[in-house]
């Protein structure tokens, strides 16, 4: 009997408890991140659809169509090809067709590249309504993007880090984009 | 005592009432909604909606919009008649007891002697379009949902039934007017703190609070449309504003619940502090006994069915009667 009337007390004082640490949370700031208006920053090493690196001293791709990520690729996702130009010592690549439908972004390519020509890019607002759109040309999306005369740091780890950071591509954010910090805490 | 809003036209107030309290109803059962999703978001320290309008105060009338906008869909081989009437059936008694719910002091559509009993008659009808709704769908999560609703209800109807006839014996009145006349003064004339007369007030007013969450179906007693388990239980088959009238009854009912805890315990419009009574007390009290609702929506996971019928059959049931015996007694010496 006793027991039976601990039991209520004891469960309706837990129902009470719960209230108040939910009341708590109420009055407290909310974490959320408003996406398309604010963003959080990208980790150095986040690991986008690959894309190509610019040589810093002439302004082209480093690649030289020696296809090793091609073979490396286990979705077959990477077709490239390439030219030898008059009085050049190595090829240069023409087209650097991704196909990211199917890439699993394992980033077996990366590994592969022996002169570190292919990263990973820190875009990741690629939402379309058009399949045909994720079969990129990585040769045309270095072209379209300008060549600034901005050393880019050659190793593929390091190629990720933030200073090689690009401006968006894919559909930019209206309002700048915000760095916002979230609270990392414990909920007691 | 008694003297209405100055219309001696009783056709013209009356209509002026029902016209009132559909717009009470349609604005609140719309906002509150909206209260419900920012509270939610709070809760969960998200901002809840945000696009529709500043801070989302657009979002109801966005909702309203898809939902009138869409098809009504009368599954194949249901009771068409049933299915229809429904909805509507669930809507109109939580709109018909408001109708004797006394606002402020000149201010209730219907001042009739059994007002509660009004109420409590009416209140089951809810029950039935819940479950005429869930058989009528032919569908076999809405029939679980429908058995749930009915024992549920049976459950929750006995102690909320038992805690009502305490007060009535209390107050020695049905008449909801007289019951708030009767809470006259500053806050220990309440029936919630009224020990002299009914030792265990607070716990008979936790009673009535559980079983109106339960009775409305509300978290963490929304066995009738656990999404988890019965995709949206009675309502599954139905769709634009089949729906949006269960969604909004749902809400009108809630405020019904929530009406009658702030006349019969925490003394209708009368002001804590003694002076100063009118509207805007009970809409005060009425409010944070909504916000209550959705605090406890946000706070508790749903009980489990069986968890639900113990509380009703072990613990509410035996302790409202004891208040009830206790109570009946004192009325006695």
């Amino acid at each position: 009997m006793k027991k039976a009337f601990l039991e209520i007390y004891n469960g309706l004082k837990s129902l009470f408890i719960g209230l108040k640490i939910t009341l708590g949370q109420f009055f407290r700031p909310t974490v959320t991140v408003r996406y398309p208006y604010q963003t959080l920053k990208i980790p150095p090493r986040f690991r986008g659809h690959i894309e190509l690196v610019r040589d810093p001293a002439t302004g082209k791709p480093k690649c030289y169509v020696c296809k090793l990520c091609e073979k490396a690729c286990p979705s077959d996702c990477i077709t490239l090809d390439g030219v030898k130009p008059e009085g050049a010592k190595r090829k240069t690549v023409t087209t650097y067709r991704l196909d990211f439908t199917k890439c699993s972004l394992c980033g077996s390519c990366v590994e592969a590249c022996r002169d570190g020509a292919i990263r990973f890019s820190r875009d990741y607002n690629l939402a379309s309504t058009n399949k045909e759109e994720f079969v990129m040309d990585l040769f045309q999306r270095l072209e379209s993007e300008g060549f600034q005369a901005e050393p880019t740091p050659p190793a593929p780890i390091a190629a990720a880090a933030p200073a090689a950071s690009q401006p968006p591509a894919a559909p930019a954010p209206a309002v700048m984009p915000e760095q916002i910090k979230v609270e990392q805490e414990a909920v007691k | 005592m008694m003297n209405y809003l100055s219309l001696h036209s009783e056709p013209l107030r009356l209509v002026l009432f029902l016209a009132g309290l559909m717009a009470f109803v349609g604005l609140n059962a719309a906002y509150l909604v909206w209260v419900e999703r920012k509270g939610a978001g709070r809760f969960q320290r998200r901002p809840g909606p945000t696009e529709a309008g500043p801070a989302g105060l657009l979002q109801p009338i966005a909702d309203a919009l898809k939902l009138l906008s869409k098809q009504l869909i009368v599954p194949d081989g249901v009771d068409r008649t049933l299915f229809r009437v429904a909805p509507l059936l669930m809507m109109s008694p939580a709109m018909i007891s408001l109708a004797v719910i006394p606002w402020g002091q000149s201010l209730a559509a219907r001042n009739i002697n059994l007002g509660l009993l009004m109420i409590f008659a009416f209140g089951s009808i809810n029950v039935m379009a819940i479950m005429l709704g869930g058989w009528s769908s032919r569908n076999k999560y809405a029939i679980i949902s429908a058995a749930r609703v009915v024992s549920q209800n049976v459950a929750y109807e006995i102690p909320v039934l038992l805690v009502v006839i305490t007060t009535i014996l209390v107050t020695g009145t049905m008449n909801l007017n007289e019951i708030v006349a009767n809470q006259a003064g500053p806050f220990w004339k309440w029936y919630i703190f009224r020990w002299d007369l009914n030792p265990l007030a607070p716990v008979t007013f936790l009673i009535f609070y559980i079983c109106m969450l339960a009775e409305t179906n509300r978290a963490p007693f929304d066995m009738a449309e656990a999404e988890s388990e019965l995709v949206a239980g009675a309502y599954t088959e139905y769709s634009g504003m089949g729906f949006g009238v269960f969604f909004m009854a749902e809400y009108a009912n809630i405020l019904l619940g929530c009406s009658l805890a702030t006349v019969l315990f925490l003394g209708g419009w009368q002001s804590p502090i003694g002076i100063l009574p009118g509207v805007f007390w009970f809409l005060i009290k009425l409010y944070f006994l909504v916000f209550s609702v959705i605090w406890v929506r946000w706070t508790f996971p749903r009980t489990q069915f069986y968890g639900l019928l113990n509380l009703s059959w072990k613990i509410l049931i035996p302790v409202s009667l004891f208040t009830l015996i206790l109570s009946s007694a004192l009325v006695k010496l």
